[in-house]
């Protein structure tokens, strides 16, 4: 699937598939293509060339029934603030035809599951940003969707609520039989997800598990802060002819046994490293691997 | 195509009663949208009261009894103009993002926002109508049926229109920019402040070709049932009906249009 604004190729090429019950991750930094793979899932864009499939329904020909299996939570709150907890969730089933007693049952039941049935008819300004969230997220989950997309919805809160967020997300899932296709640039939430993509610059650079993920990256990662970098790791390759990296002006080098890597390092260098760590590869390793710089810096 | 039409009505009336329930919640919009108009017509009336002589006439209607049906159009116009702004924040964070992707056809999600402004509109310029009886104005029931009538087009003619504006634009500042700009002398020149005749042939014809000239015009003919005062020329009753309902419909036959395309602003 592909999909460009004028001339930017936001989406380059991206194929993958949800299995039932799953929770897929669409790890990338920002302006990576993750929100415009999100707003083509949820129907507000159609995509270039290529086409996805919502339970066997095409999202660019018929918009309308991918809308009743997907639920919907966006990166900015979809809340009336104006209204009560119970009147946003109560217009939502409208949306989707629900009411009468069958909508109240299930907005009591939805309530209860995210812990706030007793602010019920509190106005929604009046909320904390994580009670927000999960009335958002409660509003999503309303009419049984057989997907659910989530844009970065962890973003903003702190991390107390960010793990309450997380297991309202996996109740859902194990509950109803819930697809989740979510989508951030924080490696907690990427850790959370049964398979991650990452996503970078339109295109997948890796789709696999966590575990997976990590593993593929092997040995031990060994971090050196310096002052000169870029000197640094041309003499690291040269003596140990190891694949070295310069991110960020830290050097880092790949390496099984890195603990006893370290020593060689000081005694080869002295004087040159300011601090070293020695650590199992982190997702944030495997990103840096496969597209050769850090989530969170410029892109080059 | 059944299931879709039968999903029509939930969601607009859903939506529509969403615009009440908010208006409510504002006591500050009740104030802008009554409030200045009202103060408006009471400081312009006794203002301009001494100096105004329609069309040249000798004598005619004071200018509070004149200015009182533009004073009404514009307590529509604000509230119109109020309650359409919210699409445009609405869209990018808030609720109509959710409604957009949820499975209701386009036309519930415009109607049930302007039927939502035409209410509020139509409810405050009735509740105006009270105030007939002090200006001499005699109202029988079937004048004021018919000026509700009259009203409520033009509440959704100028609601639609606003929800036009709104719904390519990024900003709210641009919207303040078009309210000035167009939508203020749309009012101005509808003769709702003065009458046409008197000005250059220029403003004349601005003002002929003004939809909602014939709006205030058929509420001017609606409140003198039995043949206008004196005074200066107005548009004929049937030309009025036909040019501000024509506006209205064509309004919302765009709106519809409109919103089938697919959105670029403030999605990237």
């Amino acid at each position: 699937m592909s999909f460009a604004y004028g001339e930017t190729r936001a989406l380059d090429g991206i194929g993958f598939a949800v299995r039932r019950g799953e929770i897929f991750g669409l790890l990338g930094p920002n302006g990576g293509g993750k929100t415009t793979l999100f707003r083509i899932l949820a129907t507000l864009l159609k995509p270039a060339r290529g086409s996805a499939r919502v339970a066997g329904v095409d999202v660019a020909t018929e918009p309308h029934l991918v809308r009743r299996h997907i639920g919907v939570v966006f990166q900015a709150p979809s809340l009336d603030v104006k209204l009560t907890v119970h009147e946003n969730l109560w217009h939502q089933g409208h949306l989707y035809g629900m009411r009468g007693a069958e909508l109240e049952e299930r907005i009591d039941t939805m309530l209860g599951r995210v812990g706030l049935r007793e602010r019920r008819d509190a106005i929604v300004e009046t909320l904390s940003g994580g009670m927000r969230r999960r009335v958002d997220l409660a509003k999503g989950l309303l009419h049984r969707p057989a997907l659910v997309l989530l844009d970065e919805p962890t973003t903003g809160l702190d991390p107390g609520a960010r793990l309450d967020l997380w297991s309202y997300i996996e109740e859902a899932r194990s509950r109803e039989g819930l697809s989740v296709l979510i989508t951030t640039h924080l490696m907690e939430d990427a850790d959370r997800c049964d398979r991650l993509a990452i996503v970078d610059r339109g295109r997948i650079v890796a789709l696999d598990t966590p575990d997976a993920l990590r593993e593929s990256v092997g040995g031990d990662v060994i971090v050196a802060r310096t002052h000169a970098p870029a000197a640094l790791a041309a003499a690291i390759q040269e003596r140990f002819s190891e694949q070295v990296e310069v991110i960020d002006q830290t050097v880092r080098v790949r390496r099984n046994r890195g603990h006893e890597f370290v020593p060689l390092l000081f005694n080869a260098f002295p004087g040159q490293i300011d601090a070293i760590s020695v650590g199992k590869p982190t997702l944030e390793d495997v990103f840096i691997q496969r597209t050769g710089h850090h989530l969170w810096s410029e892109q080059p | 195509m059944n299931a879709r039409l039968g999903n029509v009505w939930l969601p607009t009336a859903t939506l529509w009663w969403r615009e009440i329930v908010r208006f409510y919640r504002q006591p500050t919009r009740i104030v802008g949208a009554f409030g200045t108009p009202l103060l408006f017509w009471l400081l312009l009336g006794a203002g301009l009261g001494a100096s105004f002589r329609p069309g040249g006439a000798a004598s005619g209607p004071n200018y509070l009894e004149y200015f009182y049906p533009g004073t009404i159009v514009l307590v529509v116009l604000f509230t119109a103009i109020f309650s359409t702004i919210s699409v445009i924040e609405d869209r990018r964070e808030g609720f109509l993002q959710a409604v957009l992707v949820a499975p209701v056809p386009r036309s519930a999600v415009v109607l049930g926002k302007i039927l939502g402004g035409t209410t509020l509109a139509l409810g405050q310029a009735v509740l105006l109508l009270a105030a007939a009886p002090f200006l001499g104005l005699h109202l029988t029931l079937v004048s004021v049926a018919f000026l509700t009538i009259i009203l409520f087009v033009i509440a959704f003619g100028l609601t639609t229109l606003g929800f036009l504006i709104a719904w390519r634009m990024d900003s709210t500042q641009g919207f303040h920019a078009i309210m000035n700009l167009a939508l203020i002398p749309m009012w101005l020149l509808s003769g709702a402040f003065f009458p046409a005749a008197g000005g250059p042939l220029w403003l004349r014809l601005v003002m002929a070709a003004n939809p909602l000239t014939y709006g205030l015009a058929a509420l001017r003919r609606g409140f003198y049932p039995t043949g206008l005062p004196v005074g200066p020329e107005v548009p004929s009753l049937l030309l009025s009906v036909v040019l501000i309902s024509g506006f209205a419909v064509l309004a919302f036959w765009i709106a519809r249009i409109e919103t089938n395309r697919p959105l670029t602003v403030g999605l990237a």
